[in-house]
């Protein structure tokens, strides 16, 4: 990080940082939340626009049905208690993309409130408080940079305004940047698990607003908060806290004090900086909206929704840890994303051992996909394949070498392993007499297991299988060695 | 007087009004009128009326439907271009003051 105020470790650790976030999620409906205009991101500028986003007077909004489910969904995954009644309020500001002179929100009546998710820290599993979850609608954009007369002009595209947006804001109850980070990525993950959002950061789809302030440790009022905005990556904003947490405490132990204030965070220099703003900027006189009837998302409703709510991100890690016998660490691999997950149960479950999957997975593909900088959407290798390789060794057709040196070839070909395999499967020997010999060789090197088996112990056949196999490398005909064991066994 | 001139100053600020001295000594003795009226209806005793937030939420349902159903007729299903299609893109831009064919333009904006 570029220079930062003086702060010893010593001054730092008289502090602890106090972080509340406010996530904005733009949610995955077919048109806006208050008009049919389309919410399609990239269509040419103020085409998916009508008297209704473009706050034209005389035009009412309408409520679109999915996003109220959309948001209820969202807020049942985050374990927030769903109120029966809400109420639409209009937060008043002037802003050249905000058309109306107000955005229509929720205020002193949210949708959700009471919620919370668990995230993993450094001293184990916490709880972190959601205040509420409400609906809101988005305003359009401001393009201040990019054309001949941008000293002069701002130029707008209404084409977001009044696209539905949830806001989720924590309780203040994250103690570092690090935890500031697993609860987006947590939240993020629930979200994108219930479908009701992509999350495209790129694409606006969620934003993060941090309020961040310190105080002395065992103090219990709060120190001064500070807002950083508009920060666009999970990794910028625990830069960005980081940042903060320094300056907060360098002017506090100069003897200053910090003034609450909006700041911007520059990436490239890893510094945040005050916004020029004017003073009672944050006056919004917010008022229950007139055009909007209240919000009723009574039980029948709300169980409707309950329904659609699928397996969520905690809840399967825990299952796939009992269905596959797999450890903590595994199941955090493997489901690091929905897509991943879904592909390897699919895999697993067809596969004859569901454990050597999920460690073939982690011990041959991974490795390889990372090395290649390949995301495992990008895989040569399906899950279906890793399957069929995860039978042939468990069978004994093949060795662990010979299976590396085929996931090579994939890698090399950018083929899926049945290709690969049907290619270069290594001759079988189907000749009896040479099966035979190796049959005698193993047999006179193992007397123990022989007597076994003699004494009845006929599960031991398994045994000398397996050391055919090894012993002809995989290139014997299974079946063969199996009956021509039989009779040399029993002879 | 409850409303003083500094309040009339914040008040129009925050709604980017400029006023004349005239201007802003008229308001102050407005605001303060409509305030005193409101004060009367304050007299009322309201302890038992729940809070009203829309006046459509008792006029104009139907009694019989209760819950989510007594409203639904004010929702409408998430079909694009359903009830009303977008506008032409030049009639959405034919009553901006400033526009270029593309983007609606506005003096350029300082504070960010």
């Amino acid at each position: 990080m570029a220079t930062t105020p003086d702060t010893s470790l010593a001054a730092r650790a008289r502090y602890e940082p106090v972080i509340g976030l406010e996530v904005h999620v733009q949610l995955l409906t077919a048109s806006k939340i208050f008009c049919s205009c389309s919410t399609r991101f990239g269509d040419p500028p103020n085409t998916n626009v009508c008297p209704v986003c473009l706050g034209l007077p005389g035009a009412l909004p309408v409520l679109n049905r999915k996003a109220v489910e959309f948001a209820v969904r969202a807020a049942m995954a985050l374990n927030c208690r769903v109120n029966e009644t809400s109420i639409f309020a209009r937060k008043n500001y002037f802003y050249p993309d905000l058309p109306k002179g107000y955005q229509i929100s929720q205020y002193d009546k949210p949708l959700a409130e009471f919620g919370w998710i668990e995230i993993t820290t450094g001293t184990g599993r916490k709880k972190i408080g959601i205040t509420r979850l409400h609906l809101e609608e988005d305003a359009g954009k401001s393009l201040h940079e990019g054309f001949p007369d941008s000293d002069q002009t701002t130029a707008i595209d209404l084409n977001r305004s009044g696209v539905p947006l949830i806001e989720i804001v924590s309780e203040p109850d994250i103690a570092s940047p690090d935890e500031a980070y697993e609860y987006l990525t947590r939240l993020k993950e629930i979200i994108l698990y219930t479908g009701v959002s992509d999350c495209n950061m790129e694409e606006g789809s969620l934003r993060c607003d941090a309020n961040v302030s310190v105080r002395p440790r065992g103090q219990k009022e709060f120190g001064t908060k500070t807002e950083v905005k508009n920060v666009n990556s999970f990794r910028f904003i625990r830069e960005a806290l980081e940042y903060e947490i320094e300056r907060h405490i360098g002017v506090i132990e100069s003897g200053g004090k910090i003034t609450q204030e909006t700041r911007l965070y520059n990436a490239n220099e890893g510094k945040t900086y005050g916004m020029r703003s004017k003073e009672q900027a944050h006056d919004y006189r917010y008022f229950p909206e007139p055009d909007l009837l209240p919000l009723v998302v009574d039980e029948k409703w709300q169980a409707e929704i309950r329904r659609m709510l699928p397996e969520l991100p905690e809840a399967r890690r825990k299952r796939m840890v009992a269905d596959y016998g797999i450890t903590e660490y595994d199941v955090q691999v493997l489901t690091s994303t929905q897509a991943l997950a879904d592909q390897f149960e699919a895999a697993a479950k067809a596969a004859k051992n569901p454990k050597r999957v999920a460690n073939l997975v982690q011990s041959e593909l991974m490795g390889r996909l990372k090395a290649r900088g390949l995301e495992i959407e990008q895989s040569p290798i399906s899950m279906k394949g890793v399957a069929m390789s995860a039978d042939l060794v468990e069978s004994g057709a093949i060795s662990g070498k010979m299976l590396k040196d085929l996931y090579d070839l994939c890698f090399e070909r950018g083929q899926d392993f049945p290709a690969v395999y049907e290619k270069e499967k290594p001759q079988q020997i189907t000749d009896t007499s040479a099966i035979e010999k190796i049959i005698n060789e193993v047999i006179a090197a193992n007397p123990k297991q022989l007597e076994q088996y003699r004494g009845g112990k006929k599960t031991v056949i398994g045994f000398f299988v397996g050391q055919v196999m090894k012993a002809s490398r995989g290139q014997a005909n299974p079946q063969l060695v199996n009956e021509l064991l039989a009779k040399k066994l029993e002879s | 007087m409850k409303v003083t001139e500094k309040d009339v100053s914040y008040v129009a600020d925050l709604a980017n009004l400029e006023l004349t001295s005239e201007e802003r000594t008229r308001m102050v003795r407005d605001l303060n009128s409509i305030l005193g009226y409101i004060d009367r209806l304050n007299e009322l005793d309201t302890a038992n009326v729940p809070p009203m937030a829309q006046v459509s939420d008792r006029y104009g349902v139907d009694q019989s439907k209760q819950g989510s159903e007594r409203f639904a007729y004010a929702s409408r299903e998430d079909v694009h271009e359903g009830l009303r299609k977008s506008l032409p893109h030049e009639e959405a831009l034919q009553n901006a003051p400033e526009a270029d064919g593309i983007f609606f333009k506005v003096p350029k904006v300082i504070e960010r």
